[in-house]
């Protein structure tokens, strides 16, 4: 045998998405494709009415309608258990019983009342009309601040209160910095600083992924199992809080996550929409198929933002910050949701971004209103995070008079300063401020930009150029398991993976991770073809089922690479430490003597070699193996990350307003991202894109608005405007490269990325270029409508609760 | 999203259709694209009994001409009224303005007579009837008639057609060498226009000597502007001139306050955009 030239590398290469072709010409197979014999079809009769009390639900008709097979109430669910919150973020944090199907009183619209079982989904959704149910409004709480401040009824009654917690972080308490209040406190008659005090809203976003979330559950699954097909990020997790909340024995359980499409954080849920399916499903002992309708998911499933932010930053007069104060009132909507509560905590960790903050303060409350839950959606408390404070840098750079990136320079922690333990405790483990941002400058033409938008400001030109920068950090790879558990989450961070290697030379490798849509089945074969040195094509991710994918936790908070990945090398090292002992006995050497490289183990300084391939058949006929050695050499392996991941980058932003009307266009858009070491750059881009836009939107185009009186006013894609190609602009993006130190491929994670960053880079710049007319602050969305009246009141609009200069003593 | 359950028949001729529509009185809906037929009923915003479709009657389909005018059939969708040559010689504000109608997808299907009937107020094709001074052709149990685009838009999704008519053609006069430009302004291009305006002019010499201008969304019926008209003709075709006839442009309006934009940010628009509007038109 002689050693063949070694292969190009796959890590790094721009392969195509080896799970498109099956998705692009048809032969996907997405929950709502499962169809199985006997199956019924399931429709929700929802309420009305944010809050009110069910008097009475006449079934009677409807139950007699053709083609129905039953008709449930929640009365007629008494083995339904309440929704677990996972994420109790204080000891007594006060968290009302969420029933799937409520007995007495919903507390938003689209809450289900009952469910209907039919032959066809047709017959099911026509006897929705035909249930009759009675209610008795009750008073509907949809104000933030009235939440907390106790001056709006109280929604549980039995709870006594909207405040669901209050989670403090205090820098001075945790001993990892100063006290934030005295420093403010210091600072305010300190003539030589100046203190910044702004009030932003983050508005209430819908993750409109493209599948809507869709359930069918076989109560008569193979093996004695209840099989569940479901539109989820979370199949393990889905599984294990179901036997938590609902009683039913783990093992009985096994959940599939086929082919999902998207969820940004909004399938990251445990719904009663799934609860109810099984529930009747087991009832009639019957196949049953739930999937929601568009206006269903934007009704009914849970929506990402919605906080009212209030902060407070001291500088020194040269731009030096000394203290923030961050203080949050966070909706939670009618009940706590998964991870809901803790969302917003996660932010807690980030506020401080990539800066040198002497004396932080964090405290958030999380309140109850009369609106669908809030939980994840991309970035999941992060973006609200980094717009607070990427906002807050261009208001002291105003307030100052200095360039913004110079004061983001003189606060940024320098790349020789690194690993770096924050004023919130963590410890970055790499980072390069400068360079990703000198890159961005150096794209983006910054001086000829702030040139042209001097001459535009001189001559009066209808359109007027402004420029945002947003220099942001994240947290990725969740997480450390110990992390974790200090802040009472219900479950560790770590991640699964297991790999056979089949005679025929193909690799199957199993991850915890659950793909809907990102790319991992590429990005992981990339990884093992390089590790292994087996080809790309012969590498066969298996995921998404939990009896094949016994042990996981799933995909969110762009922990799929950075953590699943991980564990993926992991087991992959240790088929190589099997492989080797028996390639040593096949090849007659020393285990000492042989090397491993593309795939071939070889006896140091002769030809004599085998490779993996050959060694894998030999573990399956078994015919020469050494003593004691078992005939596999399948593998698995945990990894736990010690540490989060600390993708950072620099965004620019040039808007153009168009004076007259309040448009916004974006002119140009640089992001300069550093996620470590790039596996697929096709991937990593298309992520960034993607989060773009969702960043932009939040920004532009996108909010989740509700009447006094709870009703979902944008409750369809005419109202909540998501924008297309067209309305976004062209990107220039590029990359510097800092590996993470925290794992062995150096990975950071990109999952969110471009939505963390963006919006504060697009908010700064349009208000870069109306600040000369005497605009202060413009709420998200930034409407047409809003900018032209921010322009013609010249001080701050209605809905924003800007106001408040800071200022010098 | 399933609709209630409905009949459905699919006349080839429009004399069946018409019998068919007599036949089930106010039970029965026309169905021509189903572009917004469809989602209504989908929503459950509506349940008739029987859906006549229209798009197997070739007669309502295609643009034809008659002496001097464009006759372009109710049932001819987005995608062949922007590709028909007549229509680009004669008719280049219909062109301009269908082209910017939803997507591809959308005008493959979707209809003008269609879009006409539906009557929404933030409809790009009712101001281009409105401006253009079509007349809609009718057919009914007693024969045809015509009606002036200006009388055909009664209310908010209202036209004059009676429950028993069918539009079966748009007529136009030619406009040919006419300059023209729809101006629509909406926050995302997906997003139905907040405010549009629809301008045709003639221009010799600097000099508007005739002028069109109608604005979609500023009212419940597509509006045309006639002081604005007025204003423009005899006047120079000057940025100057043309900003200060569009002041008149909110005259007779009475736009909604909405989520989406203030009544006073819509007049507002309809002077800026009518401005647009004329200025690109006169080129
Ligand atoms: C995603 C999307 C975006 C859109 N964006 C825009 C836009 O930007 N601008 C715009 O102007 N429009 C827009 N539309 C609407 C589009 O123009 C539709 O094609 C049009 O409104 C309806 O045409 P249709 O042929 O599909 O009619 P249908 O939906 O089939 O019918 C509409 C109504 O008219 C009646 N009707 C139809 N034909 C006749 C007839 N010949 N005689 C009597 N009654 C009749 C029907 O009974 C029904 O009540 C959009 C539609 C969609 C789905």
């Amino acid at each position: 045998m002689t050693t063949t030239e070694a292969p190009p590398a796959e890590i790094g290469r721009a392969r195509t998405r080896k799970e498109d072709q099956h998705l692009i010409t048809g032969h996907s197979t997405f929950t709502d494709s499962i169809v199985l014999p006997g199956m019924v079809h399931l429709a929700m009769v929802r309420s009305p009415l944010a809050h009110a009390t069910i008097t009475s639900i006449d079934t009677t008709a409807a139950r007699k309608a053709p083609g129905v097979v039953g008709v449930w109430t929640g009365r007629d669910f008494p083995e339904q258990g309440g929704l677990a919150c996972a994420w109790p973020i204080t000891p007594d944090m006060k968290s009302p019983v969420h029933l799937p199907v409520p007995t007495d009183t919903v507390n938003h619209v689209g809450e289900i009342v009952a469910v209907i079982a039919a032959r066809t989904k047709a017959e099911a959704v026509d006897a929705v009309e035909l249930v009759d149910v009675q209610y008795s409004e009750l008073p509907v709480v949809t104000d933030l601040a009235a939440a907390r401040d106790g001056s709006a009824p109280v929604i549980h009654g039995d709870l006594g209160t909207n405040v669901s917690a209050t989670w403090v972080f205090d820098s001075g308490e945790a001993g990892t910095g100063g006290n934030a209040s005295a420093a403010i406190e210091a600072a305010r008659s300190d003539p030589d600083q100046i203190v910044v005090e702004r009030t932003f809203r983050q508005q209430r976003l819908i993750p409109a992924y493209m599948e809507p979330r869709s359930t069918v559950c076989d109560p008569n699954g193979v093996g004695d199992q209840i099989t569940i097909w479901s539109a989820t990020q979370i199949p393990h997790i889905l599984r294990t809080m179901l036997t938590l909340s609902q009683g039913i024995p783990e093992g009985k359980l096994r959940i599939i996550a086929p082919d999902v499409g998207g969820g940004f954080g909004g399938k990251l849920e445990v719904t009663p929409e799934e609860v109810a399916t099984i529930m009747v499903a087991r009832q009639l002992g019957k196949p049953a198929k739930y999937t929601e309708t568009r206006s269903e998911t934007m009704m009914a499933a849970h929506h990402g933002r919605d906080q009212i932010q209030h902060l407070t930053l001291s500088a020194r007069k040269d731009g030096t910050i000394t203290g923030f104060d961050v203080d949050l009132t966070a909706n939670m909507g009618a009940y706590l949701a998964l991870v809901g509560p803790g969302v917003p905590i996660l932010g807690a960790f980030m506020y401080n971004a990539i800066y040198k903050i002497p004396a932080y303060r964090f405290s958030c409350t999380n309140v109850f209103t009369n609106e669908v839950m809030t939980d994840a959606y991309r970035g999941a408390g992060r973006p609200e995070a980094t717009f607070a404070i990427e906002r807050m840098m261009d208001e002291l750079a105003t307030e100052l008079g200095m360039d913004p990136i110079e004061v983001r320079r003189r606060n940024w922690i320098r790349h020789e300063e690194f690993p770096f333990t924050t004023v919130a405790g963590l410890t970055y483990d790499s980072g390069n401020y400068e360079e990703a941002t000198d890159k961005a400058l150096w794209h983006f033409g910054y001086d000829d930009l702030r040139a042209e938008q001097q001459r535009r400001r001189e001559s009066g030109d209808r359109i007027q150029l402004g420029i945002g920068t947003s220099t942001f950090t994240e947290m990725c790879g969740l997480a450390p398991s110990r992390v974790l558990g200090s802040l009472s989450y219900g479950a560790g961070g770590w991640e699964a993976a297991s790999i056979r290697m089949l005679p025929t030379g193909v690799v199957e490798v199993v991850t915890g991770i659950s793909p809907h849509g990102q790319g991992h089945v590429t990005g992981f074969s990339q990884i093992v073809a390089d590790r292994l040195g087996v080809p790309f094509e012969n590498v066969k991710i298996l995921h998404g089922d939990t009896n094949i994918s016994a042990k996981g936790l799933d995909t969110y908070g762009s922990r799929s690479l950075a953590v699943g990945g991980i564990a993926v090398v992991k087991a992959a090292d240790k088929v190589i430490a099997k492989a080797k002992t028996i390639a040593a006995h096949l090849l007659e050497a020393s285990e000492d003597d042989i090397d491993f490289a593309h795939g071939t183990f070889t006896v140091r300084g002769t030809e004599s070699s085998v490779t993996i391939g050959d060694i894998a058949l030999a573990t399956f006929t078994g015919h020469n193996l050494p003593d004691g050695v078992e005939s596999s050499l399948d593998s698995e392996a945990v990894f736990d990350p010690e540490n989060f991941s600390f993708p950072h980058g620099t965004h620019l932003c040039a808007a153009e307003v168009d004076t007259e009307t309040g448009k916004v266009t974006i002119r140009k858009y640089v992001a300069v991202d550093d996620v470590g070491v790039v596996i697929n750059p096709l991937l990593v881009d298309g992520q960034v894109h993607g989060g773009l836009a969702q960043g932009i939107a939040q920004a532009l185009y996108e909010e989740a608005q509700y009447s006094v009186d709870g009703q979902l006013t944008s409750g369809t894609f005419v109202d909540y405007l998501v924008p297309s190609a067209v309305d976004l602009p062209d990107y220039i993006t590029d990359k510097t490269i800092t590996p993470s130190t925290s794992n062995p491929l150096g990975v950071k994670g990109v999952g969110e990325a471009g939505t963390i960053a963006s919006t504060p880079a697009v908010v700064n710049a349009v208000l870069d270029a109306v600040r000369q007319f005497g605009v202060a602050d413009i709420p998200m969305p930034m409407t047409p409508a809003r900018v032209w009246q921010a322009i013609q009141d010249g001080s701050t609009t209605a809905g924003s609760n800007s106001s408040s200069m800071g200022g010098a003593a | 999203m399933i609709p209630a359950s409905f009949d459905y028949t699919a006349p080839t001729t429009l004399a069946d259709a018409l019998a068919a529509l007599a036949q089930g009185g106010d039970d029965a809906k026309i169905l021509a694209g189903g572009q917004s037929l469809l989602p209504v009923l989908k929503l459950r915003m509506a349940a008739p009994g029987l859906l006549i479709d229209l798009g197997k009657i070739d007669e309502l389909r295609g643009v034809r001409r008659e002496g001097d005018t464009i006759v372009v059939g109710a049932m001819t969708t987005h995608h062949d009224v922007i590709a028909d040559p007549l229509v680009r010689e004669h008719l280049s504000l219909l062109a301009k303005t269908t082209e910017q109608v939803a997507d591809a997808q959308v005008r493959y299907r979707g209809t003008l007579g269609g879009a006409l009937a539906h009557a929404d107020p933030a409809g790009d094709l009712g101001a281009v009837t409105v401006a253009l001074d079509a007349q809609m052709r009718i057919a009914g149990p007693n024969g045809t008639r015509s009606v002036p685009a200006a009388q055909f838009f009664t209310d908010y999704f209202t036209t004059a057609l009676a429950e028993n008519e069918i539009l079966t053609g748009i007529a136009f006069d030619s406009f040919a060498g006419w300059g023209a430009h729809y101006e629509k302004f909406h926050t995302v291009s997906q997003a139905w226009s907040t405010v549009a305006v629809a301008a045709a002019v003639l221009v010799a010499g600097g000099t508007v000597t005739a002028a069109r201008v109608a604005l979609t969304n500023m009212g419940p019926t597509p509006i045309r502007a006639r002081a604005v008209e007025a204003a423009l003709v005899d006047g120079p075709a000057s940025d100057d001139a043309v900003r200060a006839a569009a002041q008149a442009a909110t005259e007779g309006t009475a736009p909604v306050d909405d989520a989406t934009a203030p009544a006073a940010y819509r007049s507002h628009l309809a002077r800026v955009l009518t401005g647009r509007a004329v200025l690109a038109a006169a080129g």
